[in-house]
């Protein structure tokens, strides 16, 4: 099935860029071409550095068997193995959790071994899809910051994608919005620096801001 | 402790009921016992268990290796399921008396046709629960371990094989059950030694107490094995779920 058609997307080398649009308009398809995991992808995919890349899924998916520390070492390439975890895991608040199975973590925690995993092999790209879905509003905010703290260390070029727009406004660098079937990218805006910290006003002025703007270029759209 | 109970139960009756009718043709739980100890004895009941059991094992490990293969392969490949399926209903209903007559035809009396039967008769099933098993791997764990470029012998220790465990178990268990029923039958058939082939002659001389010798020894021998190896290798196997979520 075609989902993405003529679709380009461009994002600076260390920057933080969000893909916004509804739910079921290809966003994650976007980001599976990214990571390389779409078998039936035509097209040219570049990704910086070394290629290597770390990807949260919605879902966390980890290995039920495994311990938290076993699910995050058995993704790391076997060179990296026995690397030092301890800053990432303190980072992540993971360290009172490490010998404990998925099955007895909270999605929170599940979510947060999963953002580990993604961070202890280095990426130079970093893919999130919809991390913070389904979380309470107080674990988001803190996983939130946690992830602004981790990528501002790395330095990793992230692609985020999500449907919540202040998330995105407080999170990137650039923003693109996606329209439904056709997926196109309909409204490109970059923010200015520095992002993490921007204060409610901000994102929400932001916010509407960016909706007004969508809401003309749908509107453009439809009379095309 | 109930299991004992019934046990112990299911003695006594036999004990009272072999205690009234008083014939050769249902020797009480004493008289199996002297039997039994005689023929340990002797060496007799070790050797021929030991030459079914022999049997048992290689049959079981070569259709459990065959099993998983072909089964894995028709659970992941749409093609090979289509291709492969009509064989297997073939040899699923295919009687285990005929292939075992067809292999002593074919192949010749001799340890090879015996073997090679068994694990044919035992192969279908394996293949049904493994293919189930291989329908039934999660797709996002493996797009997970692509992503993070496990290696194929790692995405198979850890991804693959965890999934599988219970179809593995529950197909060995089975198997073992069904081998050395077959083993027996083709033991009667077509081998000069093994507990099938007392049985054999014991039954043409109507020999009751032998017969339920080796049948008990046998059924003793394969509960160990399955107490002792199977169970705790599954337990061990689903050591994370036991735990609360």
């Amino acid at each position: 099935m075609e989902v993405v058609r003529g679709l380009k997307l461009r994002l600076d080398a260390g920057s933080f860029g969000a893909l916004i649009g509804p739910s079921g308009c290809g966003k994650t398809t976007i980001l599976k071409i990214a990571a390389g995991l779409d078998p039936d992808f035509r097209g040219e995919l570049r990704t910086p550095g070394s290629g290597r890349f770390g990807i949260v899924f919605q879902e966390p998916r980890l290995l039920p068997w495994r311990t938290v520390e076993d699910n995050i070492r058995l993704a790391m390439p076997a060179h990296a193995a026995g690397a030092d975890l301890t800053d990432l895991i303190e980072i992540l608040g993971l360290g009172a959790h490490l010998a404990r199975y998925p099955g007895e973590l909270s999605l929170g925690l599940a979510r947060r071994t999963a953002v580990a995993r993604a961070f202890a092999l280095r990426p130079d790209f970093l893919l999130l899809d919809e991390p913070f879905v389904s979380l309470d509003e107080a674990v988001a905010a803190r996983l939130r910051d946690e992830l602004v703290a981790l990528t501002a260390r790395t330095r990793a070029t992230t692609l985020l994608v999500t449907h919540n727009l202040d998330e995105a406004i407080q999170l990137s660098d650039r923003l693109f919005f996606l329209s439904d079937r056709p997926t196109r990218i309909i409204v490109e805006r970059s923010l200015p620096p520095p992002r993490g910290t921007r204060s409610r006003e901000l994102i929400a002025s932001i916010g509407d801001e960016m909706r007004e703007l969508v809401a003309r270029a749908t509107a453009k759209a439809g009379g095309d | 402790m109930p299991r004992v109970y019934s046990l112990a139960a299911l003695i006594a009756v036999w004990a009272l009921a072999a205690a009234l009718i008083q014939s050769r043709l249902l020797p009480g739980p004493l008289t199996i016992g002297t039997t039994i100890l005689a023929d340990v004895r002797s060496g007799e009941l070790p050797f021929h268990m030991a030459c079914t059991l022999g049997r048992v094992v290689s049959s079981f490990a070569i259709a459990m290796v065959l099993g998983i293969i072909a089964g894995y392969a028709m659970g992941r490949s749409k093609a090979i399921d289509r291709y492969a399926d009509p064989w297997l209903i073939v040899l699923i209903n295919m009687p285990a008396l005929v292939t075992i007559i067809f292999a002593y035809i074919w192949i010749g009396l001799n340890e090879t046709a015996a073997i090679l039967a068994v694990a044919v008769n035992k192969l279908p099933n394996v293949m049904v629960v493994m293919r189930e098993g291989a329908r039934a791997l999660d797709p996002e764990l493996d797009e997970m371990a692509k992503a993070f470029k496990f290696t194929w012998l790692s995405r198979i220790r850890h991804v693959v094989i965890p999934q599988l465990a219970p179809y593995l178990s529950a197909s060995s268990r089975s198997g073992l059950s069904i081998v050395w029923k077959i083993v027996l039958v083709v033991e009667l058939i077509g081998r000069p030694n093994g507990v099938g082939f007392v049985l054999g002659s014991a039954f043409s001389l109507f020999d009751i107490a032998r017969i339920l010798s080796y049948a008990i020894s046998f059924i003793v021998l394969m509960l160990v094995i399955e107490s002792l190896l199977v169970q705790p290798l599954e337990r061990r196997a689903i050591r994370w779920r036991r735990r609360p979520a």
